[in-house]
């Protein structure tokens, strides 16, 4: 979707990138040293370029060269900025300080083609003049939305182009990576916790629905309690419910406000296949869809960092 | 280094494959060789830091380890006048990158060889180098 915002970058990025263009070839400051062998030695050797006619007099002296030539993929070094750091005020220079300030600030280099009129001798100093060919996007890529910008570099000895580069970045806006999950706002309806419904929370915190039972005659019983209604034992255990049943009985809830919910919501009363029944909220499904009789599922909610209630969907029959 | 005959720059001919085990050294010797000083060709923490896994190759390597590959092929009295590429997933140290080629063209002494160069992740670099050879 593009907004009005977003429109107003784009022309102000397409107004700047035309003056870039227009603005033609500058050029840069001549090479800091001139082509020498001590740079083409280590460049060489971190390469593991081993062609003689870079650092061998003799053989290069009887080369179709006739003497020791640079590299020609080199040219760039002859001219790098080094450790005093890089043009600021350059066309291109000036296209990317914008696009960093519009939240474009992701780099990456898509196309480099170096055309090579000549190989370059010791002793010569190159000068490299840069133009601004392009800009085009806002393009949606796997990294993010973004623009690519082209420049030109032609290399001048004395007068002369020895070679010429053009050059292509994608200057993108990356993707936000997901953010840490917020912390949740306590859920302020927070069921009250005991000694005897514990293991019904830390059921459903386990994505299981616990049932209590009578650890002697076995009976089910649901709200949990200490005292089995059918024998009177305290002994008590509890089963794993499948997770499923009917609709009981339901409210819609229209008013007052309640806390932590949207109204309305439905709570109802569920008869599991268990033989018991149990309340909880109905949940993806229009109140007014909601009926007797209607099968349910469980689903587990997260409602804060430490809270998990039971909810019910509808499920086919 | 020697000249390959004319049956080996026929078009469709291939280059011997290339293996460079990109080492920290080879990341950094490469990238100072090249007076390309920006941290995240020599420096980890700055390199994780704007979600690199660890330090890699600078371009200009890049462009020099193409150019090494077919002119160690081509012998030393070819002559390069171009190398055209699109850069792909970085060269990380650690990874090795596979550089293999194959000859696209001939047109009288004017040879095309196309280059893919290949690294854990995927395709590094890929591209055509332009080359003169001798008579």
């Amino acid at each position: 979707m593009t907004t009005t915002a977003e429109s107003g970058v784009h022309q102000r990025l397409a107004d700047l990138a035309e003056r870039q263009i227009a603005a033609g070839e500058v050029r840069g400051a001549p090479a800091a040293d001139p082509v020498n062998l001590p740079m083409i030695r280590h460049w060489a050797a971190a390469m593991g370029d081993a062609n003689p006619v870079y650092t061998d007099e003799e053989f290069a002296a009887g080369s179709a060269h006739g003497a020791i030539v640079a590299p020609p993929a080199m040219i760039q070094v002859w001219t790098m900025a080094g450790l005093d750091g890089g043009d600021t005020v350059g066309p291109v220079a000036v296209m990317l300080a914008a696009l960093d300030e519009s939240g474009f600030t992701g780099v990456v280099a898509t196309n480099c083609e170096q055309t090579y009129h000549r190989y370059l001798r010791l002793g010569e100093r190159p000068v490299a003049a840069t133009r601004m060919s392009g800009l085009s996007g806002p393009k949606t890529t796997a990294l993010g939305v973004g623009y690519f910008v082209t420049w030109v570099v032609t290399w001048y000895s004395d007068d002369e182009p020895v070679a010429e580069m053009m050059f292509r970045v994608l200057k993108f806006r990356p993707v936000e990576r997901n953010p840490e999950p917020a912390k949740h706002d306590p859920y302020p309806l927070a069921p009250a916790v005991n000694r005897d419904t514990a293991f019904f929370w830390e059921g459903a915190r386990q994505g299981e629905l616990r049932i209590q039972k009578c650890g002697d005659c076995g009976e089910p019983r649901h709200p949990p309690g200490p005292v089995c209604p059918t024998c009177r034992s305290l002994n008590r255990t509890y089963t794993l419910a499948a997770g499923v049943g009917e609709v009981y009985s339901y409210v819609v809830h229209h008013n007052p406000p309640v806390p932590g919910r949207e109204i309305p919501f439905v709570v109802a009363v569920i008869a599991l296949p268990e033989g018991v029944r149990i309340v909880g909220n109905i949940v993806e499904c229009a109140a007014e869809k909601v009926g007797i009789g209607m099968p349910v599922r469980v689903v587990y909610r997260e409602m804060d960092d430490e809270l998990i209630l039971p909810m019910w969907i509808p499920r086919e029959s | 280094m020697r000249t390959p005959t004319e049956q080996e720059t026929r078009a469709g001919a291939a280059l011997p494959e290339l293996r460079i085990e990109l080492t920290p050294t080879t990341v950094v010797s490469t990238a100072l060789a090249t007076m390309d000083f920006t941290p995240v060709h020599h420096d980890v923490e700055k390199a994780t830091a704007q979600g690199s896994k660890d330090i890699f190759l600078n371009i200009l390597t890049t462009m020099g380890l193409v150019e090494r590959y077919v002119t160690d092929w081509a012998g030393p009295d070819a002559l390069v006048r171009g190398i055209n590429v699109r850069l792909g997933v970085p060269a990380y140290a650690g990874d090795a990158l596979i550089l293999g080629g194959r000859v696209a063209g001939r047109e009288g002494d004017e040879v095309t060889v196309e280059v893919r160069g290949t690294v854990s992740l995927g395709d590094h670099v890929t591209g055509t180098v332009r080359l003169l050879l001798p008579r």
